[in-house]
């Protein structure tokens, strides 16, 4: 088993005939992944390297029954498009696009109340579960499937613990990147929750990084509600306050989000804390053996 | 993307909320005009993007337009150091002369978001003219909140019951209501992180004023707003930080003299991290991004070197959709190209990373190439101490 993505995933590409979306829909589909639909407005009706583009999210899923989305649109278009998904009750959708504002993503997060979607990102690479369904940016070829259980806020650093994980033999369940936006779909609590419920996971390593207090709120949630392992590293602990480093969301304002917060609570939680990135693949490996 | 309090304040004088009069001014004789147009006493103060500039010595009261002058000529050119400046402090180029205000009571309004309920807030406390976070960490109760629908606005029914908070007289309450909306107006259509006025004061003739003003801008909705774009002023940011965002390179200038090149953001501060964890201190921080790009390696190496404390060069890449082979000539191009004499550690990982290592050593340039993210921080270090440069 998986969480979130698998073979039954038929998913919808908002956004397929731009550079972003047409290049990693082709990766998608030499990885797997079951492609159904693109939707990219004033197309309709014509195909984009063999899938069906329509003008509208609804139609689309209408003719192809597609249960998943993901948006590469452009920052100033993908408000609408992720409006646009969440509107036709599509149950998963990702969106990659980095650099929409704040004030639009606080409109979407209120448009999200009571509706059955399950957003995840923006900012982020997707999710993959390794062998089944890959859907967003990262590289196929550096997972395998397994057991581990991968949450992060972070793109490459997420690839770089994969990448660890793989060498050691030591294969992943399903790999989820949450955004590095300061506001987001889904929270680290929601991903804990979706791999604490799924037997094929054993271990879940989570990447958090400085800014907010979700790996705070995580932690709290890990000590009172999950039985498997935890592994954990912050990013950031030599960042300055104040000053954005690259994620809209990773910021220390106010003292608040600091990683040295971030890692006592994880710690206290019961959660095996890196100082190292580089000792994240070796950490994991001894939990799993312990 | 910060703006100056004279900026911020005729951001909101536009959504009807009363600031003091007042202009901005560049010279002392600008300073004595303007204090002479308000006539009686007032305020110099100094605009630079960080707070407490009045603890620094760069808010002065002056009795008459000839003592504003002086004010004005102590103040501009002045490098005022402040707590949110950092020990080496900011030029002050330009001063804001407002009319003095007798006070009665100074108060504090702001909105913000709430990144954990995904809501803009607008947060009210008595407690004004100190740093909010301060009023939050000792007296909590001191704080009232007011969570806005982003469907529904700032009703004024939660305005209302701030000014209750507040302790605002009966017939300040329409007043407060207006000013409350019209913060959260600057708020939404500026696209703004943060709106703050603090102090909010009340006048000894019982008017609401906002006397001192911040507005933070998101940077992703500046698209909206070109007319806000001029409002940068460069003379504010580190001059390499300037640089790098010519080419769109996210750097931001550190204090010590490990440079870093890295793809990806939160890669890039777990090589700061590691760098640290090692020994030695990173000089920036600095994503080229997932895709980098030759050009994007070679601005990298340019920005990294204007720097005159940088010793050593760290590159950190995870080649996932970018293969490494291609990623090595790129940095092979730069570093021929730009002449670098500091040792450069390559660290790649993923995609074709053999074939990259090997294009590196063959190329009989000074590279010096890891195995691993741990393996590269201890060879930075290596090659600092080489240098006789480990401390900085």
């Amino acid at each position: 088993m998986s969480i979130l993505v698998d073979e039954h995933t038929r998913l919808l590409v908002q956004g397929i005939t731009g550079r972003e979306g047409s290049f990693h829909t082709q990766q998608a589909v030499a990885y797997g992944t079951n492609v159904v639909a693109g939707v990219v407005p004033g197309q309709g009706g014509t195909r984009h390297a063999g899938i069906p583009v329509f003008n509208t999210v609804e139609l689309a899923v209408r003719e192809t029954e597609a249960n998943a989305s993901v948006i590469y649109v452009p920052a100033r278009f993908a408000t609408d498009a992720l409006l646009e998904a969440i509107e036709a009750g599509l149950p998963l959708v990702a969106c990659i696009t980095e650099g929409i504002p704040v004030s639009d993503m606080l409109v979407v997060k209120r448009y999200l109340e009571g509706k059955p979607t399950r957003l995840i990102g923006p900012n982020c690479p997707g999710l993959i579960s390794p062998g089944k369904c890959k859907i967003g940016i990262m590289p196929g070829h550096i997972h395998q499937p397994g057991h581990v259980g991968v949450v992060s806020r972070s793109g490459t650093l997420t690839y770089e613990l994969v990448w660890q994980l793989t060498q050691l033999g030591i294969g992943q369940s399903t790999c989820v990147g949450i955004g590095g936006d300061p506001i987001i779909g889904m929270p680290f609590i929601d991903c804990l929750q979706l791999f604490e419920d799924d037997p094929d996971t054993h271990l879940v390593a989570m990447i958090g990084e400085i800014g907010g207090n979700a790996e705070e709120r995580a932690a709290e949630f890990v000590k009172a509600h999950m039985t498997k392992p935890v592994v954990g590293y912050i990013a950031g602990q030599t960042a300055p306050p104040g000053r954005r480093m690259g994620h809209a969301g990773a910021i220390i304002s106010g003292g608040q989000g600091t990683a040295a917060s971030k890692m006592a609570a994880m710690q206290a939680a019961g959660i095996r804390v890196c100082r190292s990135p580089a000792d994240l693949g070796r950490e994991v490996a001894a939990a799993l053996h312990r | 993307m910060k703006v100056h309090e004279y900026q911020a304040k005729a951001m909101m004088a536009q959504h009807g909320i009363p600031v003091p009069r007042g202009d901005v001014a560049t010279t002392p004789g600008e300073v004595r005009a303007i204090a002479e147009h308000i006539g009686g006493r007032v305020v110099v103060k100094a605009q630079i993007h960080a707070g407490g500039r009045g603890k620094g010595g760069g808010v002065k009261l002056a009795e008459s337009s000839t003592q504003a002058e002086q004010c004005g000529a102590q103040i501009l050119g002045m490098t005022l150091i402040t707590p949110q400046t950092g020990p080496e402090g900011r030029l002050v180029r330009q001063v804001l002369v407002e009319e003095a205000q007798a006070i009665a009571r100074e108060l504090y309004l702001s909105v913000t978001v709430d990144r954990e309920r995904g809501r803009a807030v607008m947060i009210a406390s008595e407690a004004g003219g100190v740093e909010i976070e301060e009023v939050a960490a000792h007296t909590p109760d001191k704080i009232h909140k007011e969570w806005i629908d982003p469907l529904l606005g700032l009703r004024s029914f939660q305005a209302r019951r701030l000014a209750d908070a507040l302790h605002l007289t009966q017939d300040r309450q329409a007043a407060a209501v207006g000013l409350m909306q019209g913060l959260y107006h600057v708020f939404q259509e500026k696209d703004c992180s943060l709106a703050e006025i603090n102090p909010l004061i009340v006048t000894q003739q019982g008017e609401l004023l906002a006397l001192d003003a911040k507005l933070d801008l998101d940077d992703n909705g500046l698209f909206r707003h070109p007319d806000l774009q001029s409002l940068r002023d460069l003379g504010e940011e580190n001059p390499f930080e300037v640089e790098a965002s010519k080419y769109r390179l996210n750097y931001i200038k550190l204090d010590g003299n490990v440079g870093c090149i890295v793809n990806g953001a939160g890669l890039a501060m777990a090589t700061m991290d590691i760098v640290k964890l090692a020994g030695a201190e990173p000089a920036n921080f600095l994503d080229v991004g997932g895709g980098a790009s030759a050009g994007m390696v070679e601005n990298a190496f340019r920005i990294l070197l204007m720097d005159p404390k940088v010793r050593a060069v760290f590159i950190n890449i995870f080649g996932g959709i970018l293969r490494c082979d291609v990623f090595a000539q790129g940095v092979l191009q730069a570093v021929t190209k730009i002449k670098v004499q500091l040792p450069v550690v390559v660290r790649m990982e993923g995609t074709n990373v053999d074939k990259g290592r090997e294009l590196l050593r063959q190329s009989g340039l000074n590279f010096i190439v890891a195995n691993d993210m741990q393996d590269a921080a201890a060879k930075v270090v290596a090659a600092l101490e080489g240098s006789g440069e480990r401390h900085t």
